[in-house]
């Protein structure tokens, strides 16, 4: 094994990142089978392992930063293993098989790249905040130690689908965190909301699964490989895959592989279990339903950029931000300071999906890693205000509660700060750049659709910033400020320090992590996520790539295309800050000087308030009429009806009618048949009663019918003879 | 006696048969019976002999004396029978013993 | 290899042994119980131990039959039938699954109480029959075998079964006899045919295509005849829709151990025959039942696809816990036929993975349900709840039971279905059939994790405040089948790399 430099990556790198993927999965094993029995239930271990994770992951994040070569470097499990004539390095193949049958081969590997590494960054870091600040919140829950073992399973899971280089692999992590996911959500599975919510997470997210699925099978039975480089160097070499790959039929693959996305990732109309989800612990939704899972999909779409055509990634953009915008509106009617949560999650999840639709790949996978950290801290922070308030969670009995929990409100106040989009806060640098990209789309419409369509994503969510802004400080200003209104609230402490000192790291992030991304005409930062975190790009020649999307076949813009790039930058950050001025300004008025009443309002927009109440009745849909009435209570009793009457009433009729015949075949046999043989002995009983009249049993008689037949006889030989 | 034709014998012969036929059809009594019996076989030993003197040796001769022998014996066992019959039934009719008959 | 050690004693040792066993239990006194079951496991035990060894001895890279495990004796002259034994990649794995299950069954039997005696002597009968039609190379001897495994499933069903034991135990024996009527007359045809019953020359001569000029009936040739007789044998006991009807009753009123049986092997003796004689021997008549070529049904993958969708949806509505497992069976052997439907080789590969992930998974499912009935005494979904509360040890082998039931990946079974349904896919005439099946995949998820809720979830049902968890013999039951569904998971080459080379030589067929 080759040492460990910092110029160049090699074995030894591979083997970090095993490590780095294996820890959790010791540590899910070990708690799983003998964790009640370890000292402290073995928190410590799994703390343990997911900060060495932590360290292993900074250190290969640090090679990447100072990493002077490709921009892009990936590397599969492979090393070189030696030169060859022409002097071309000799790769060997290290991989794995998992699956090897003819024509289907498959051979587990590692991408690393620099959006590997942040990610794992992003993963190992709030996984580690959220195991410490477990100990606290969790602290004397009977399944203490089922708890942080199934942390460690979903930190298994997640950082194997990120280090993943292949479809297939992929989708298995992806089903894996999906199943983490569902064990945690369904944690307190004594409460039936929990229970239901985690079945309802795991089905929503499957309907998504099935799209994935379908979209794997496309690609897979075109070009015949998984592995994402190989897909991408079959698609650049020929996107037709010698002519068995339409236009059309490559948009329905990347929109079916987007609809994992949509289940994963909350887009509407698949975004129906993340509000449920919050049933779950805090920290794991901090963990999982916030920072790290639903970002997989965005992860997904960034990573399979190239794949989408124009019009599927109108398609993909469309959803985000309407996703962006309906989920946004949600956050205001809420009560419970999670699910306010939950949706400003869903819609900035929709940010990310939409930048990626747009072709700002850079800025959505930029948003993905600020959001993870600051809606991190959010739901720490609301971890914190809930485990202060002995698990109450409605905003309506809190308020006041900034000066009972100072270091809790200052947390979550930056949080809002940057997720609101003040200026010079990393939420700020990356929704800006989201919009500008979405402004640009506007200024130079792709080819997917009318031109008109390409308008919207911009409006929707620069009207999402500003109601943003307007439900994150309504939230901080109905917990933090006013009166305290209930006896939760008066009673409310700051949480133990192992809570309080996660979000303190995540606050220092949150305000930070934009450092990594500055955009160059702002003239402080880096440009490392700009630079080396872009999307992947093919090398086309155009006749053959007429159907793929122009962002990733060519970058060279035109004059004018150049000039519009340059503005869309200064018109969305100006428009952005307007309106996230208002949505503030707004909230101010509503909650804070209390100049205007939110209930006035919601009572002169009753049915809009009531749709809103309602979420938009998609749960009435989905769960109601579709799983409910449909499936469960029509679909499956018809069919156990027409199974148990109709299959089986066919099967036994074919018996009845059976048994039918064989009693009709049994008359038949004890008549015709029977009587037959009965017949042959009742003409031989009658037979007898006659001829036992000549049986006398006296010799004279026979003596004498002997002798009349001897006279007979002799009679007749002498008259015929 | 050779001038006496071979029909003459074989006429009394018959007419002993007859006789004897006669006896055993119509008698009830087995005495009779055993009397008719002793007739046919007196025919058929009359016969034997008729044959011998005319067929030229002297086969038929000791057949009729075998005859006379047997029909002795017969006479004592049937006899015997009879006699037995008499003491069960107290007659010697033919249809009394009727003990297997159904 | 050459000058191999002849390995033929070794298999039929597998069926021999069964056998021995029963004639030692059979001259036990029936008061012995401990004594005969002990017997029971010896007798199950060592052909286990056998299996494994064959399994490790057997050559992965020869295609078609093993040559150092195959013998042949004569048995009736006159009619040329032979006792010839042998087995290639696509019995082998069928063959350990069949040792360890009855192993295993006898376990889960321990408690049965009443006619000890008689009841293993079934079920040792049961593995010898089972075991024979695997390894059998005389497609009289298989015949045989094939009735010999009815009988002893008769009585087990019978007499220690549930409350309608009788009316499931005739529907089942009448289901299956029909389907073996149907059979005999095929065997009939070919013999007179072909003069042989030897099935390798059998496969030869269809493959050949030497059966499309029998005599034609009704204007169907010959090999479609014998085709789709032997496809209805094997399709009752697959079993698909519509034939499906015996297997919820046989499931529900059998003891566990034979509802672990049922489910782990007997359904695969459909499969594999279906596999061995309809796509291997009769190629030419599969292309046109599969929808391949001019003139062609696409039958086989319509029944694969309502199978499994079908059996999904009625599994949603059951009530009873072991009818819901028996109609998952139904949806998840539609797996197997839909990727024998595709003819290629990932689909062939699928299917025989999936027959041997199913038995382990629908074999776990069944001991699982055995466990709670035999705490509660029904086995009502909604009259329990909260489980995991008192049951913690079995609710994490459920868990990984049901989730191997619904296809999570790590687990065997997301490997089989995936090659299914992938190799549907890739084929063009069950294209939009493949993705018709992996909608199924959401409704699995569906009943598997609802039942999952309301039987674990929630409030602990109150008459359950003192129910305990699994026992030892419990968990030393479920525990080889949840290891092996793990294992499988990430290693399915354990299995796959047996079954690969003779299944290409099936999938060369198709090309």
């Amino acid at each position: 094994m080759d040492s460990f430099s910092l110029s160049q990556f090699g074995a030894f790198d591979l083997a970090l990142m095993l490590v780095i993927l294996l820890l959790p999965l010791l540590s899910f094993v070990i708690l799983i089978f003998v964790g009640r029995k370890l000292p402290r239930q073995g928190d410590w271990l799994a703390t343990m392992n997911l900060s060495i994770c932590l360290g292993l992951a900074l250190l290969l994040f640090a090679k990447m930063l100072v990493h002077e070569e490709a921009p892009e470097l990936a590397f599969r499990s492979a090393a070189v293993a030696g030169v060859d004539a022409a002097g071309n390095g000799v790769i060997e193949d290290y991989n794995p098989i998992w699956v090897d049958v003819i024509g289907f081969v498959v051979k587990p590997g590692i991408l690393f790249d620099n959006l590997t590494a942040i990610m794992l960054v992003v993963v190992t870091l709030i996984s580690t905040l959220v195991h410490f600040f477990s100990i606290g919140y969790m602290h004397g829950d009977p399944r203490y130690s089922r708890y942080f073992a199934y942390l460690g399973l979903f930190t298994f899971s997640m950082i194997g689908l990120i280090l993943s280089d292949n479809l297939l692999l992929l989708y298995v992590f992806w089903e894996l965190v999906g199943v983490s996911s569902f064990l945690l959500i369904g944690f307190w599975f004594e409460k039936p909301s929990a229970a239901s919510a985690c079945v309802k997470a795991f089905i929503t997210n499957r309907v998504g699964d099935f799209g994935f699925f379908i979209g794997i099978a496309i690609l897979f039975t075109s070009f015949g490989v998984l592995g994402y480089h190989e897909l991408f160097s079959a698609l650049s070499a020929d996107p037709t895959a010698g002519g068995t790959l339409s236009a059309g039929l490559l948009t329905a693959a990347g929109v079916l592989l987007f609809m994992g996305a949509v289940g994963k990732s909350a887009q509407m109309p698949l975004h129906i279990w993340l509000p449920d989800a919050m049933e779950g612990p805090t920290p794991v939704s901090a963990l999982i339903h916030a920072a790290t899972m639903v970002a997989a999909g965005v992860y997904l779409v960034g990573r399979l950029f190239v794949v989408f055509t124009p019009e599927a990634l109108l398609v993909i953009a469309l959803i985000g931000a309407l996703t962006a915008i309906f989920a946004a509106f949600l956050g205001i009617v809420m009560h419970d300071i999670k699910k306010v949560l939950a949706y400003s999650t869903i819609s900035q999840l929709g940010y990310m999906i939409a930048a990626i639709g747009v072709g700002a790949v850079t800025a959505g996978l930029f948003h993905l890693m600020t959001h993870a950290f600051f809606k991190a801290l959010l739901f720490l922070g609301s971890g914190s205000v809930i485990y202060g308030m002995h698990h109450h969670q409605d905003m309506r009995e809190m308020g006041g509660l900034r000066k009972k929990m100072p270091i809790t409100f200052a947390c979550m106040f930056i949080a809002t700060l940057a997720i609101s989009g003040v200026p010079l806060l990393s939420g700020f640098l990356s929704k800006d750049a989201i919009l500008a990209g979405a402004l640009f789309q506007w200024m130079v419409p792709g080819s997917g659709g009318p031109a008109w369509l390409y308008a919207l994503p911009f409006v929707l969510l620069l009207m999402a910033a500003g109601v943003t802004s307007f439900y994150m400080f309504r939230l901080i200003f109905l917990t933090f400020f006013g009166e305290t209104k209930s006896e939760h609230a008066d009673h409310a402490h700051e949480s133990p320090k192992v809570m309080t000192v996660p979000l303190i790291v995540l606050a220092v992030l949150a305000i930070g992590s934009g450092g990594l991304g500055l955009t160059s005409h702002l003239g402080i930062g880096t440009h490392w996520f700009n630079d080396h975190v872009a999307a992947p790009t093919l090398d086309v020649n155009e006749p053959n790539g007429a159907f793929l999307n122009t962002r990733s076949t060519e970058l060279v813009l035109t004059e004018d295309e150049e000039h519009a790039e340059h503005s869309s930058h200064t018109i969305a950050m100006i428009c952005s800050l307007l309106v996230a001025g208002t949505g503030i300004f707004l909230a101010c008025c509503f909650y804070l000087w209390r100049k205007l009443s939110a209930a006035k309002v919601a009572a002169v927009l009753a049915p809009v308030h009531r749709t809103l109440e309602n979420k938009y009745y998609f749960d009435n849909l989905f769960v109601g009429v579709l799983s409910k009435k449909v499936i469960v209570g029509g679909l499956n009793r018809f069919l156990w009806w027409f199974d148990a009457t109709i299959i089986d009433g066919i099967v036994n009729l074919t018996a009845r009618i059976t048994r039918v015949l064989a009693a009709i075949q049994g008359l038949f046999d004890k008549i015709v048949v029977d009587g037959l043989v009965n017949l042959v002995g009742l003409v031989t009983i009658v037979w007898g009663f006659f001829a036992q009249r000549l049986q006398t049993g006296r010799i004279q008689t026979y003596l004498m019918m002997f002798l009349i037949g001897f006279v007979g006889l002799a009679a007749a030989f002498f008259l015929i003879g | 006696m050779d001038g006496i034709p071979i029909h003459f014998y074989l006429g009394v012969s018959a007419l002993l048969f007859f006789l004897g036929l006669v006896t055993i059809l119509a008698r009830r009594n087995l005495v009779y019976i055993l009397l008719g019996v002793e007739l046919i076989l007196n025919a058929a030993s009359l016969n034997f002999v008729t044959f011998s003197r005319y067929g030229g040796n002297l086969d038929g001769q000791i057949v009729s004396i075998f005859v006379i022998i047997l029909a002795a014996a017969e006479a004592a066992v049937a006899l015997a029978i009879v006699l037995n019959i008499y003491n069960v039934f107290k007659n010697v009719d033919v249809d009394t013993p009727s003990e297997l008959k159904n | 290899m050459e000058n191999a050690m002849d390995l033929s004693p070794l298999l039929t040792a597998l069926w021999v042994l069964p056998i021995v066993g029963m004639a030692i239990v059979l001259m036990m006194p029936s008061r012995a119980s401990e004594a005969i079951k002990t017997v029971a496991a010896f007798f199950t035990g060592i052909p286990l131990v056998i299996a494994v060894v064959l399994y490790f001895m057997f050559d992965r890279a020869a295609e078609g039959f093993q040559e150092s495990m195959t013998v042949a004796f004569k048995w009736i002259e006159q009619f040329n039938i032979e006792y010839y034994i042998g087995v290639d990649g696509i019995s082998m794995p069928l063959v350990l699954l069949t040792q360890l299950l009855m192993f295993v069954a006898v376990f889960a039997s321990w408690n049965i109480d009443k006619g000890v005696k008689g009841y293993f002597a079934m079920l040792l009968l049961l593995t010898a029959g089972i075991t024979g039609v695997f390894v059998s190379l005389d497609f009289f001897l298989f015949y045989v075998f094939w009735e010999l495994m009815l009988l002893p499933m008769y009585f087990l069903i019978g007499i220690w079964g549930g409350p309608r034991r009788e009316y499931a135990a005739i529907k089942f024996f009448l289901y299956t006899l029909a389907g073996s009527i149907l059979m005999l007359i095929v065997l009939i045809a070919v013999y007179l045919s072909a003069g042989t019953f030897r099935i390798p020359e059998l496969l030869a001569m269809g493959q050949a295509g030497q059966f499309a000029e029998g005599p034609s009936l009704f204007g169907l040739p010959f090999d479609k005849w014998m085709f789709v007789f032997l496809f209805i044998g094997f399709a009752v006991k697959v079993p698909l829709f519509p034939f499906h009807t015996w297997l919820p009753d046989a499931h529900v009123e059998a003891p566990t151990a034979i509802s672990v049986v049922l489910a782990g092997i007997l359904l695969k003796l459909g499969g594999y025959g279906l596999i061995r004689f309809n796509f291997q021997m009769l190629p030419d008549a599969a292309k046109w039942l599969c929808g391949v070529g001019e003139g062609s049904i696409p039958l086989i993958q319509w029944l694969a696809v309502i199978s499994i969708l079908y059996g999904a949806f009625v599994a949603m509505a059951q009530t009873d816990f072991k009818k819901m497992v028996a109609y998952s069976s139904v949806s998840h052997m539609g797996y197997v036929i839909l990727g024998l439907a595709a003819l290629n080789n990932l689909g062939f590969n699928g299917a025989a993975f999936q027959m041997f992930t199913h038995g382990l998974s629908s074999a776990a499912l069944f001991l699982m349900v055995g466990v709670v009935y035999d705490r509660a005494h029904h086995r009502d979904i909604n009259g329990f709840g909260g489980l995991a509360l008192k049951m913690p040890v079995y609710t994490g082998l459920s868990a990984v039971a049901l989730f191997a039931g619904l296809g999570l990946p790590g687990l065997a079974n997301f490997v089989s279905e995936v090659m299914c349904l992938l190799g549907g896919y890739q084929a063009e005439h069950t294209r939009y059939f493949a993705i018709a099946a992996a909608a199924g995949v959401v409704f699995t998820a569906g009943y598997i994790l609802w039942a999952l809720q309301r039987v674990f979830y929630g409030k602990l049902n109150e008459k359950y405040q003192t129910m305990p968890d699994v026992n030892g013999r419990e968990i030393f039951t479920l525990v080889p089948f949840i290891a092996l569904v793990i294992l499988l998971g990430i290693m399915p080459g354990w299995v796959l790399d047996w079954m690969k080379v003779s299944l290409d030589g099936v999938a060369r067929l198709f090309s």
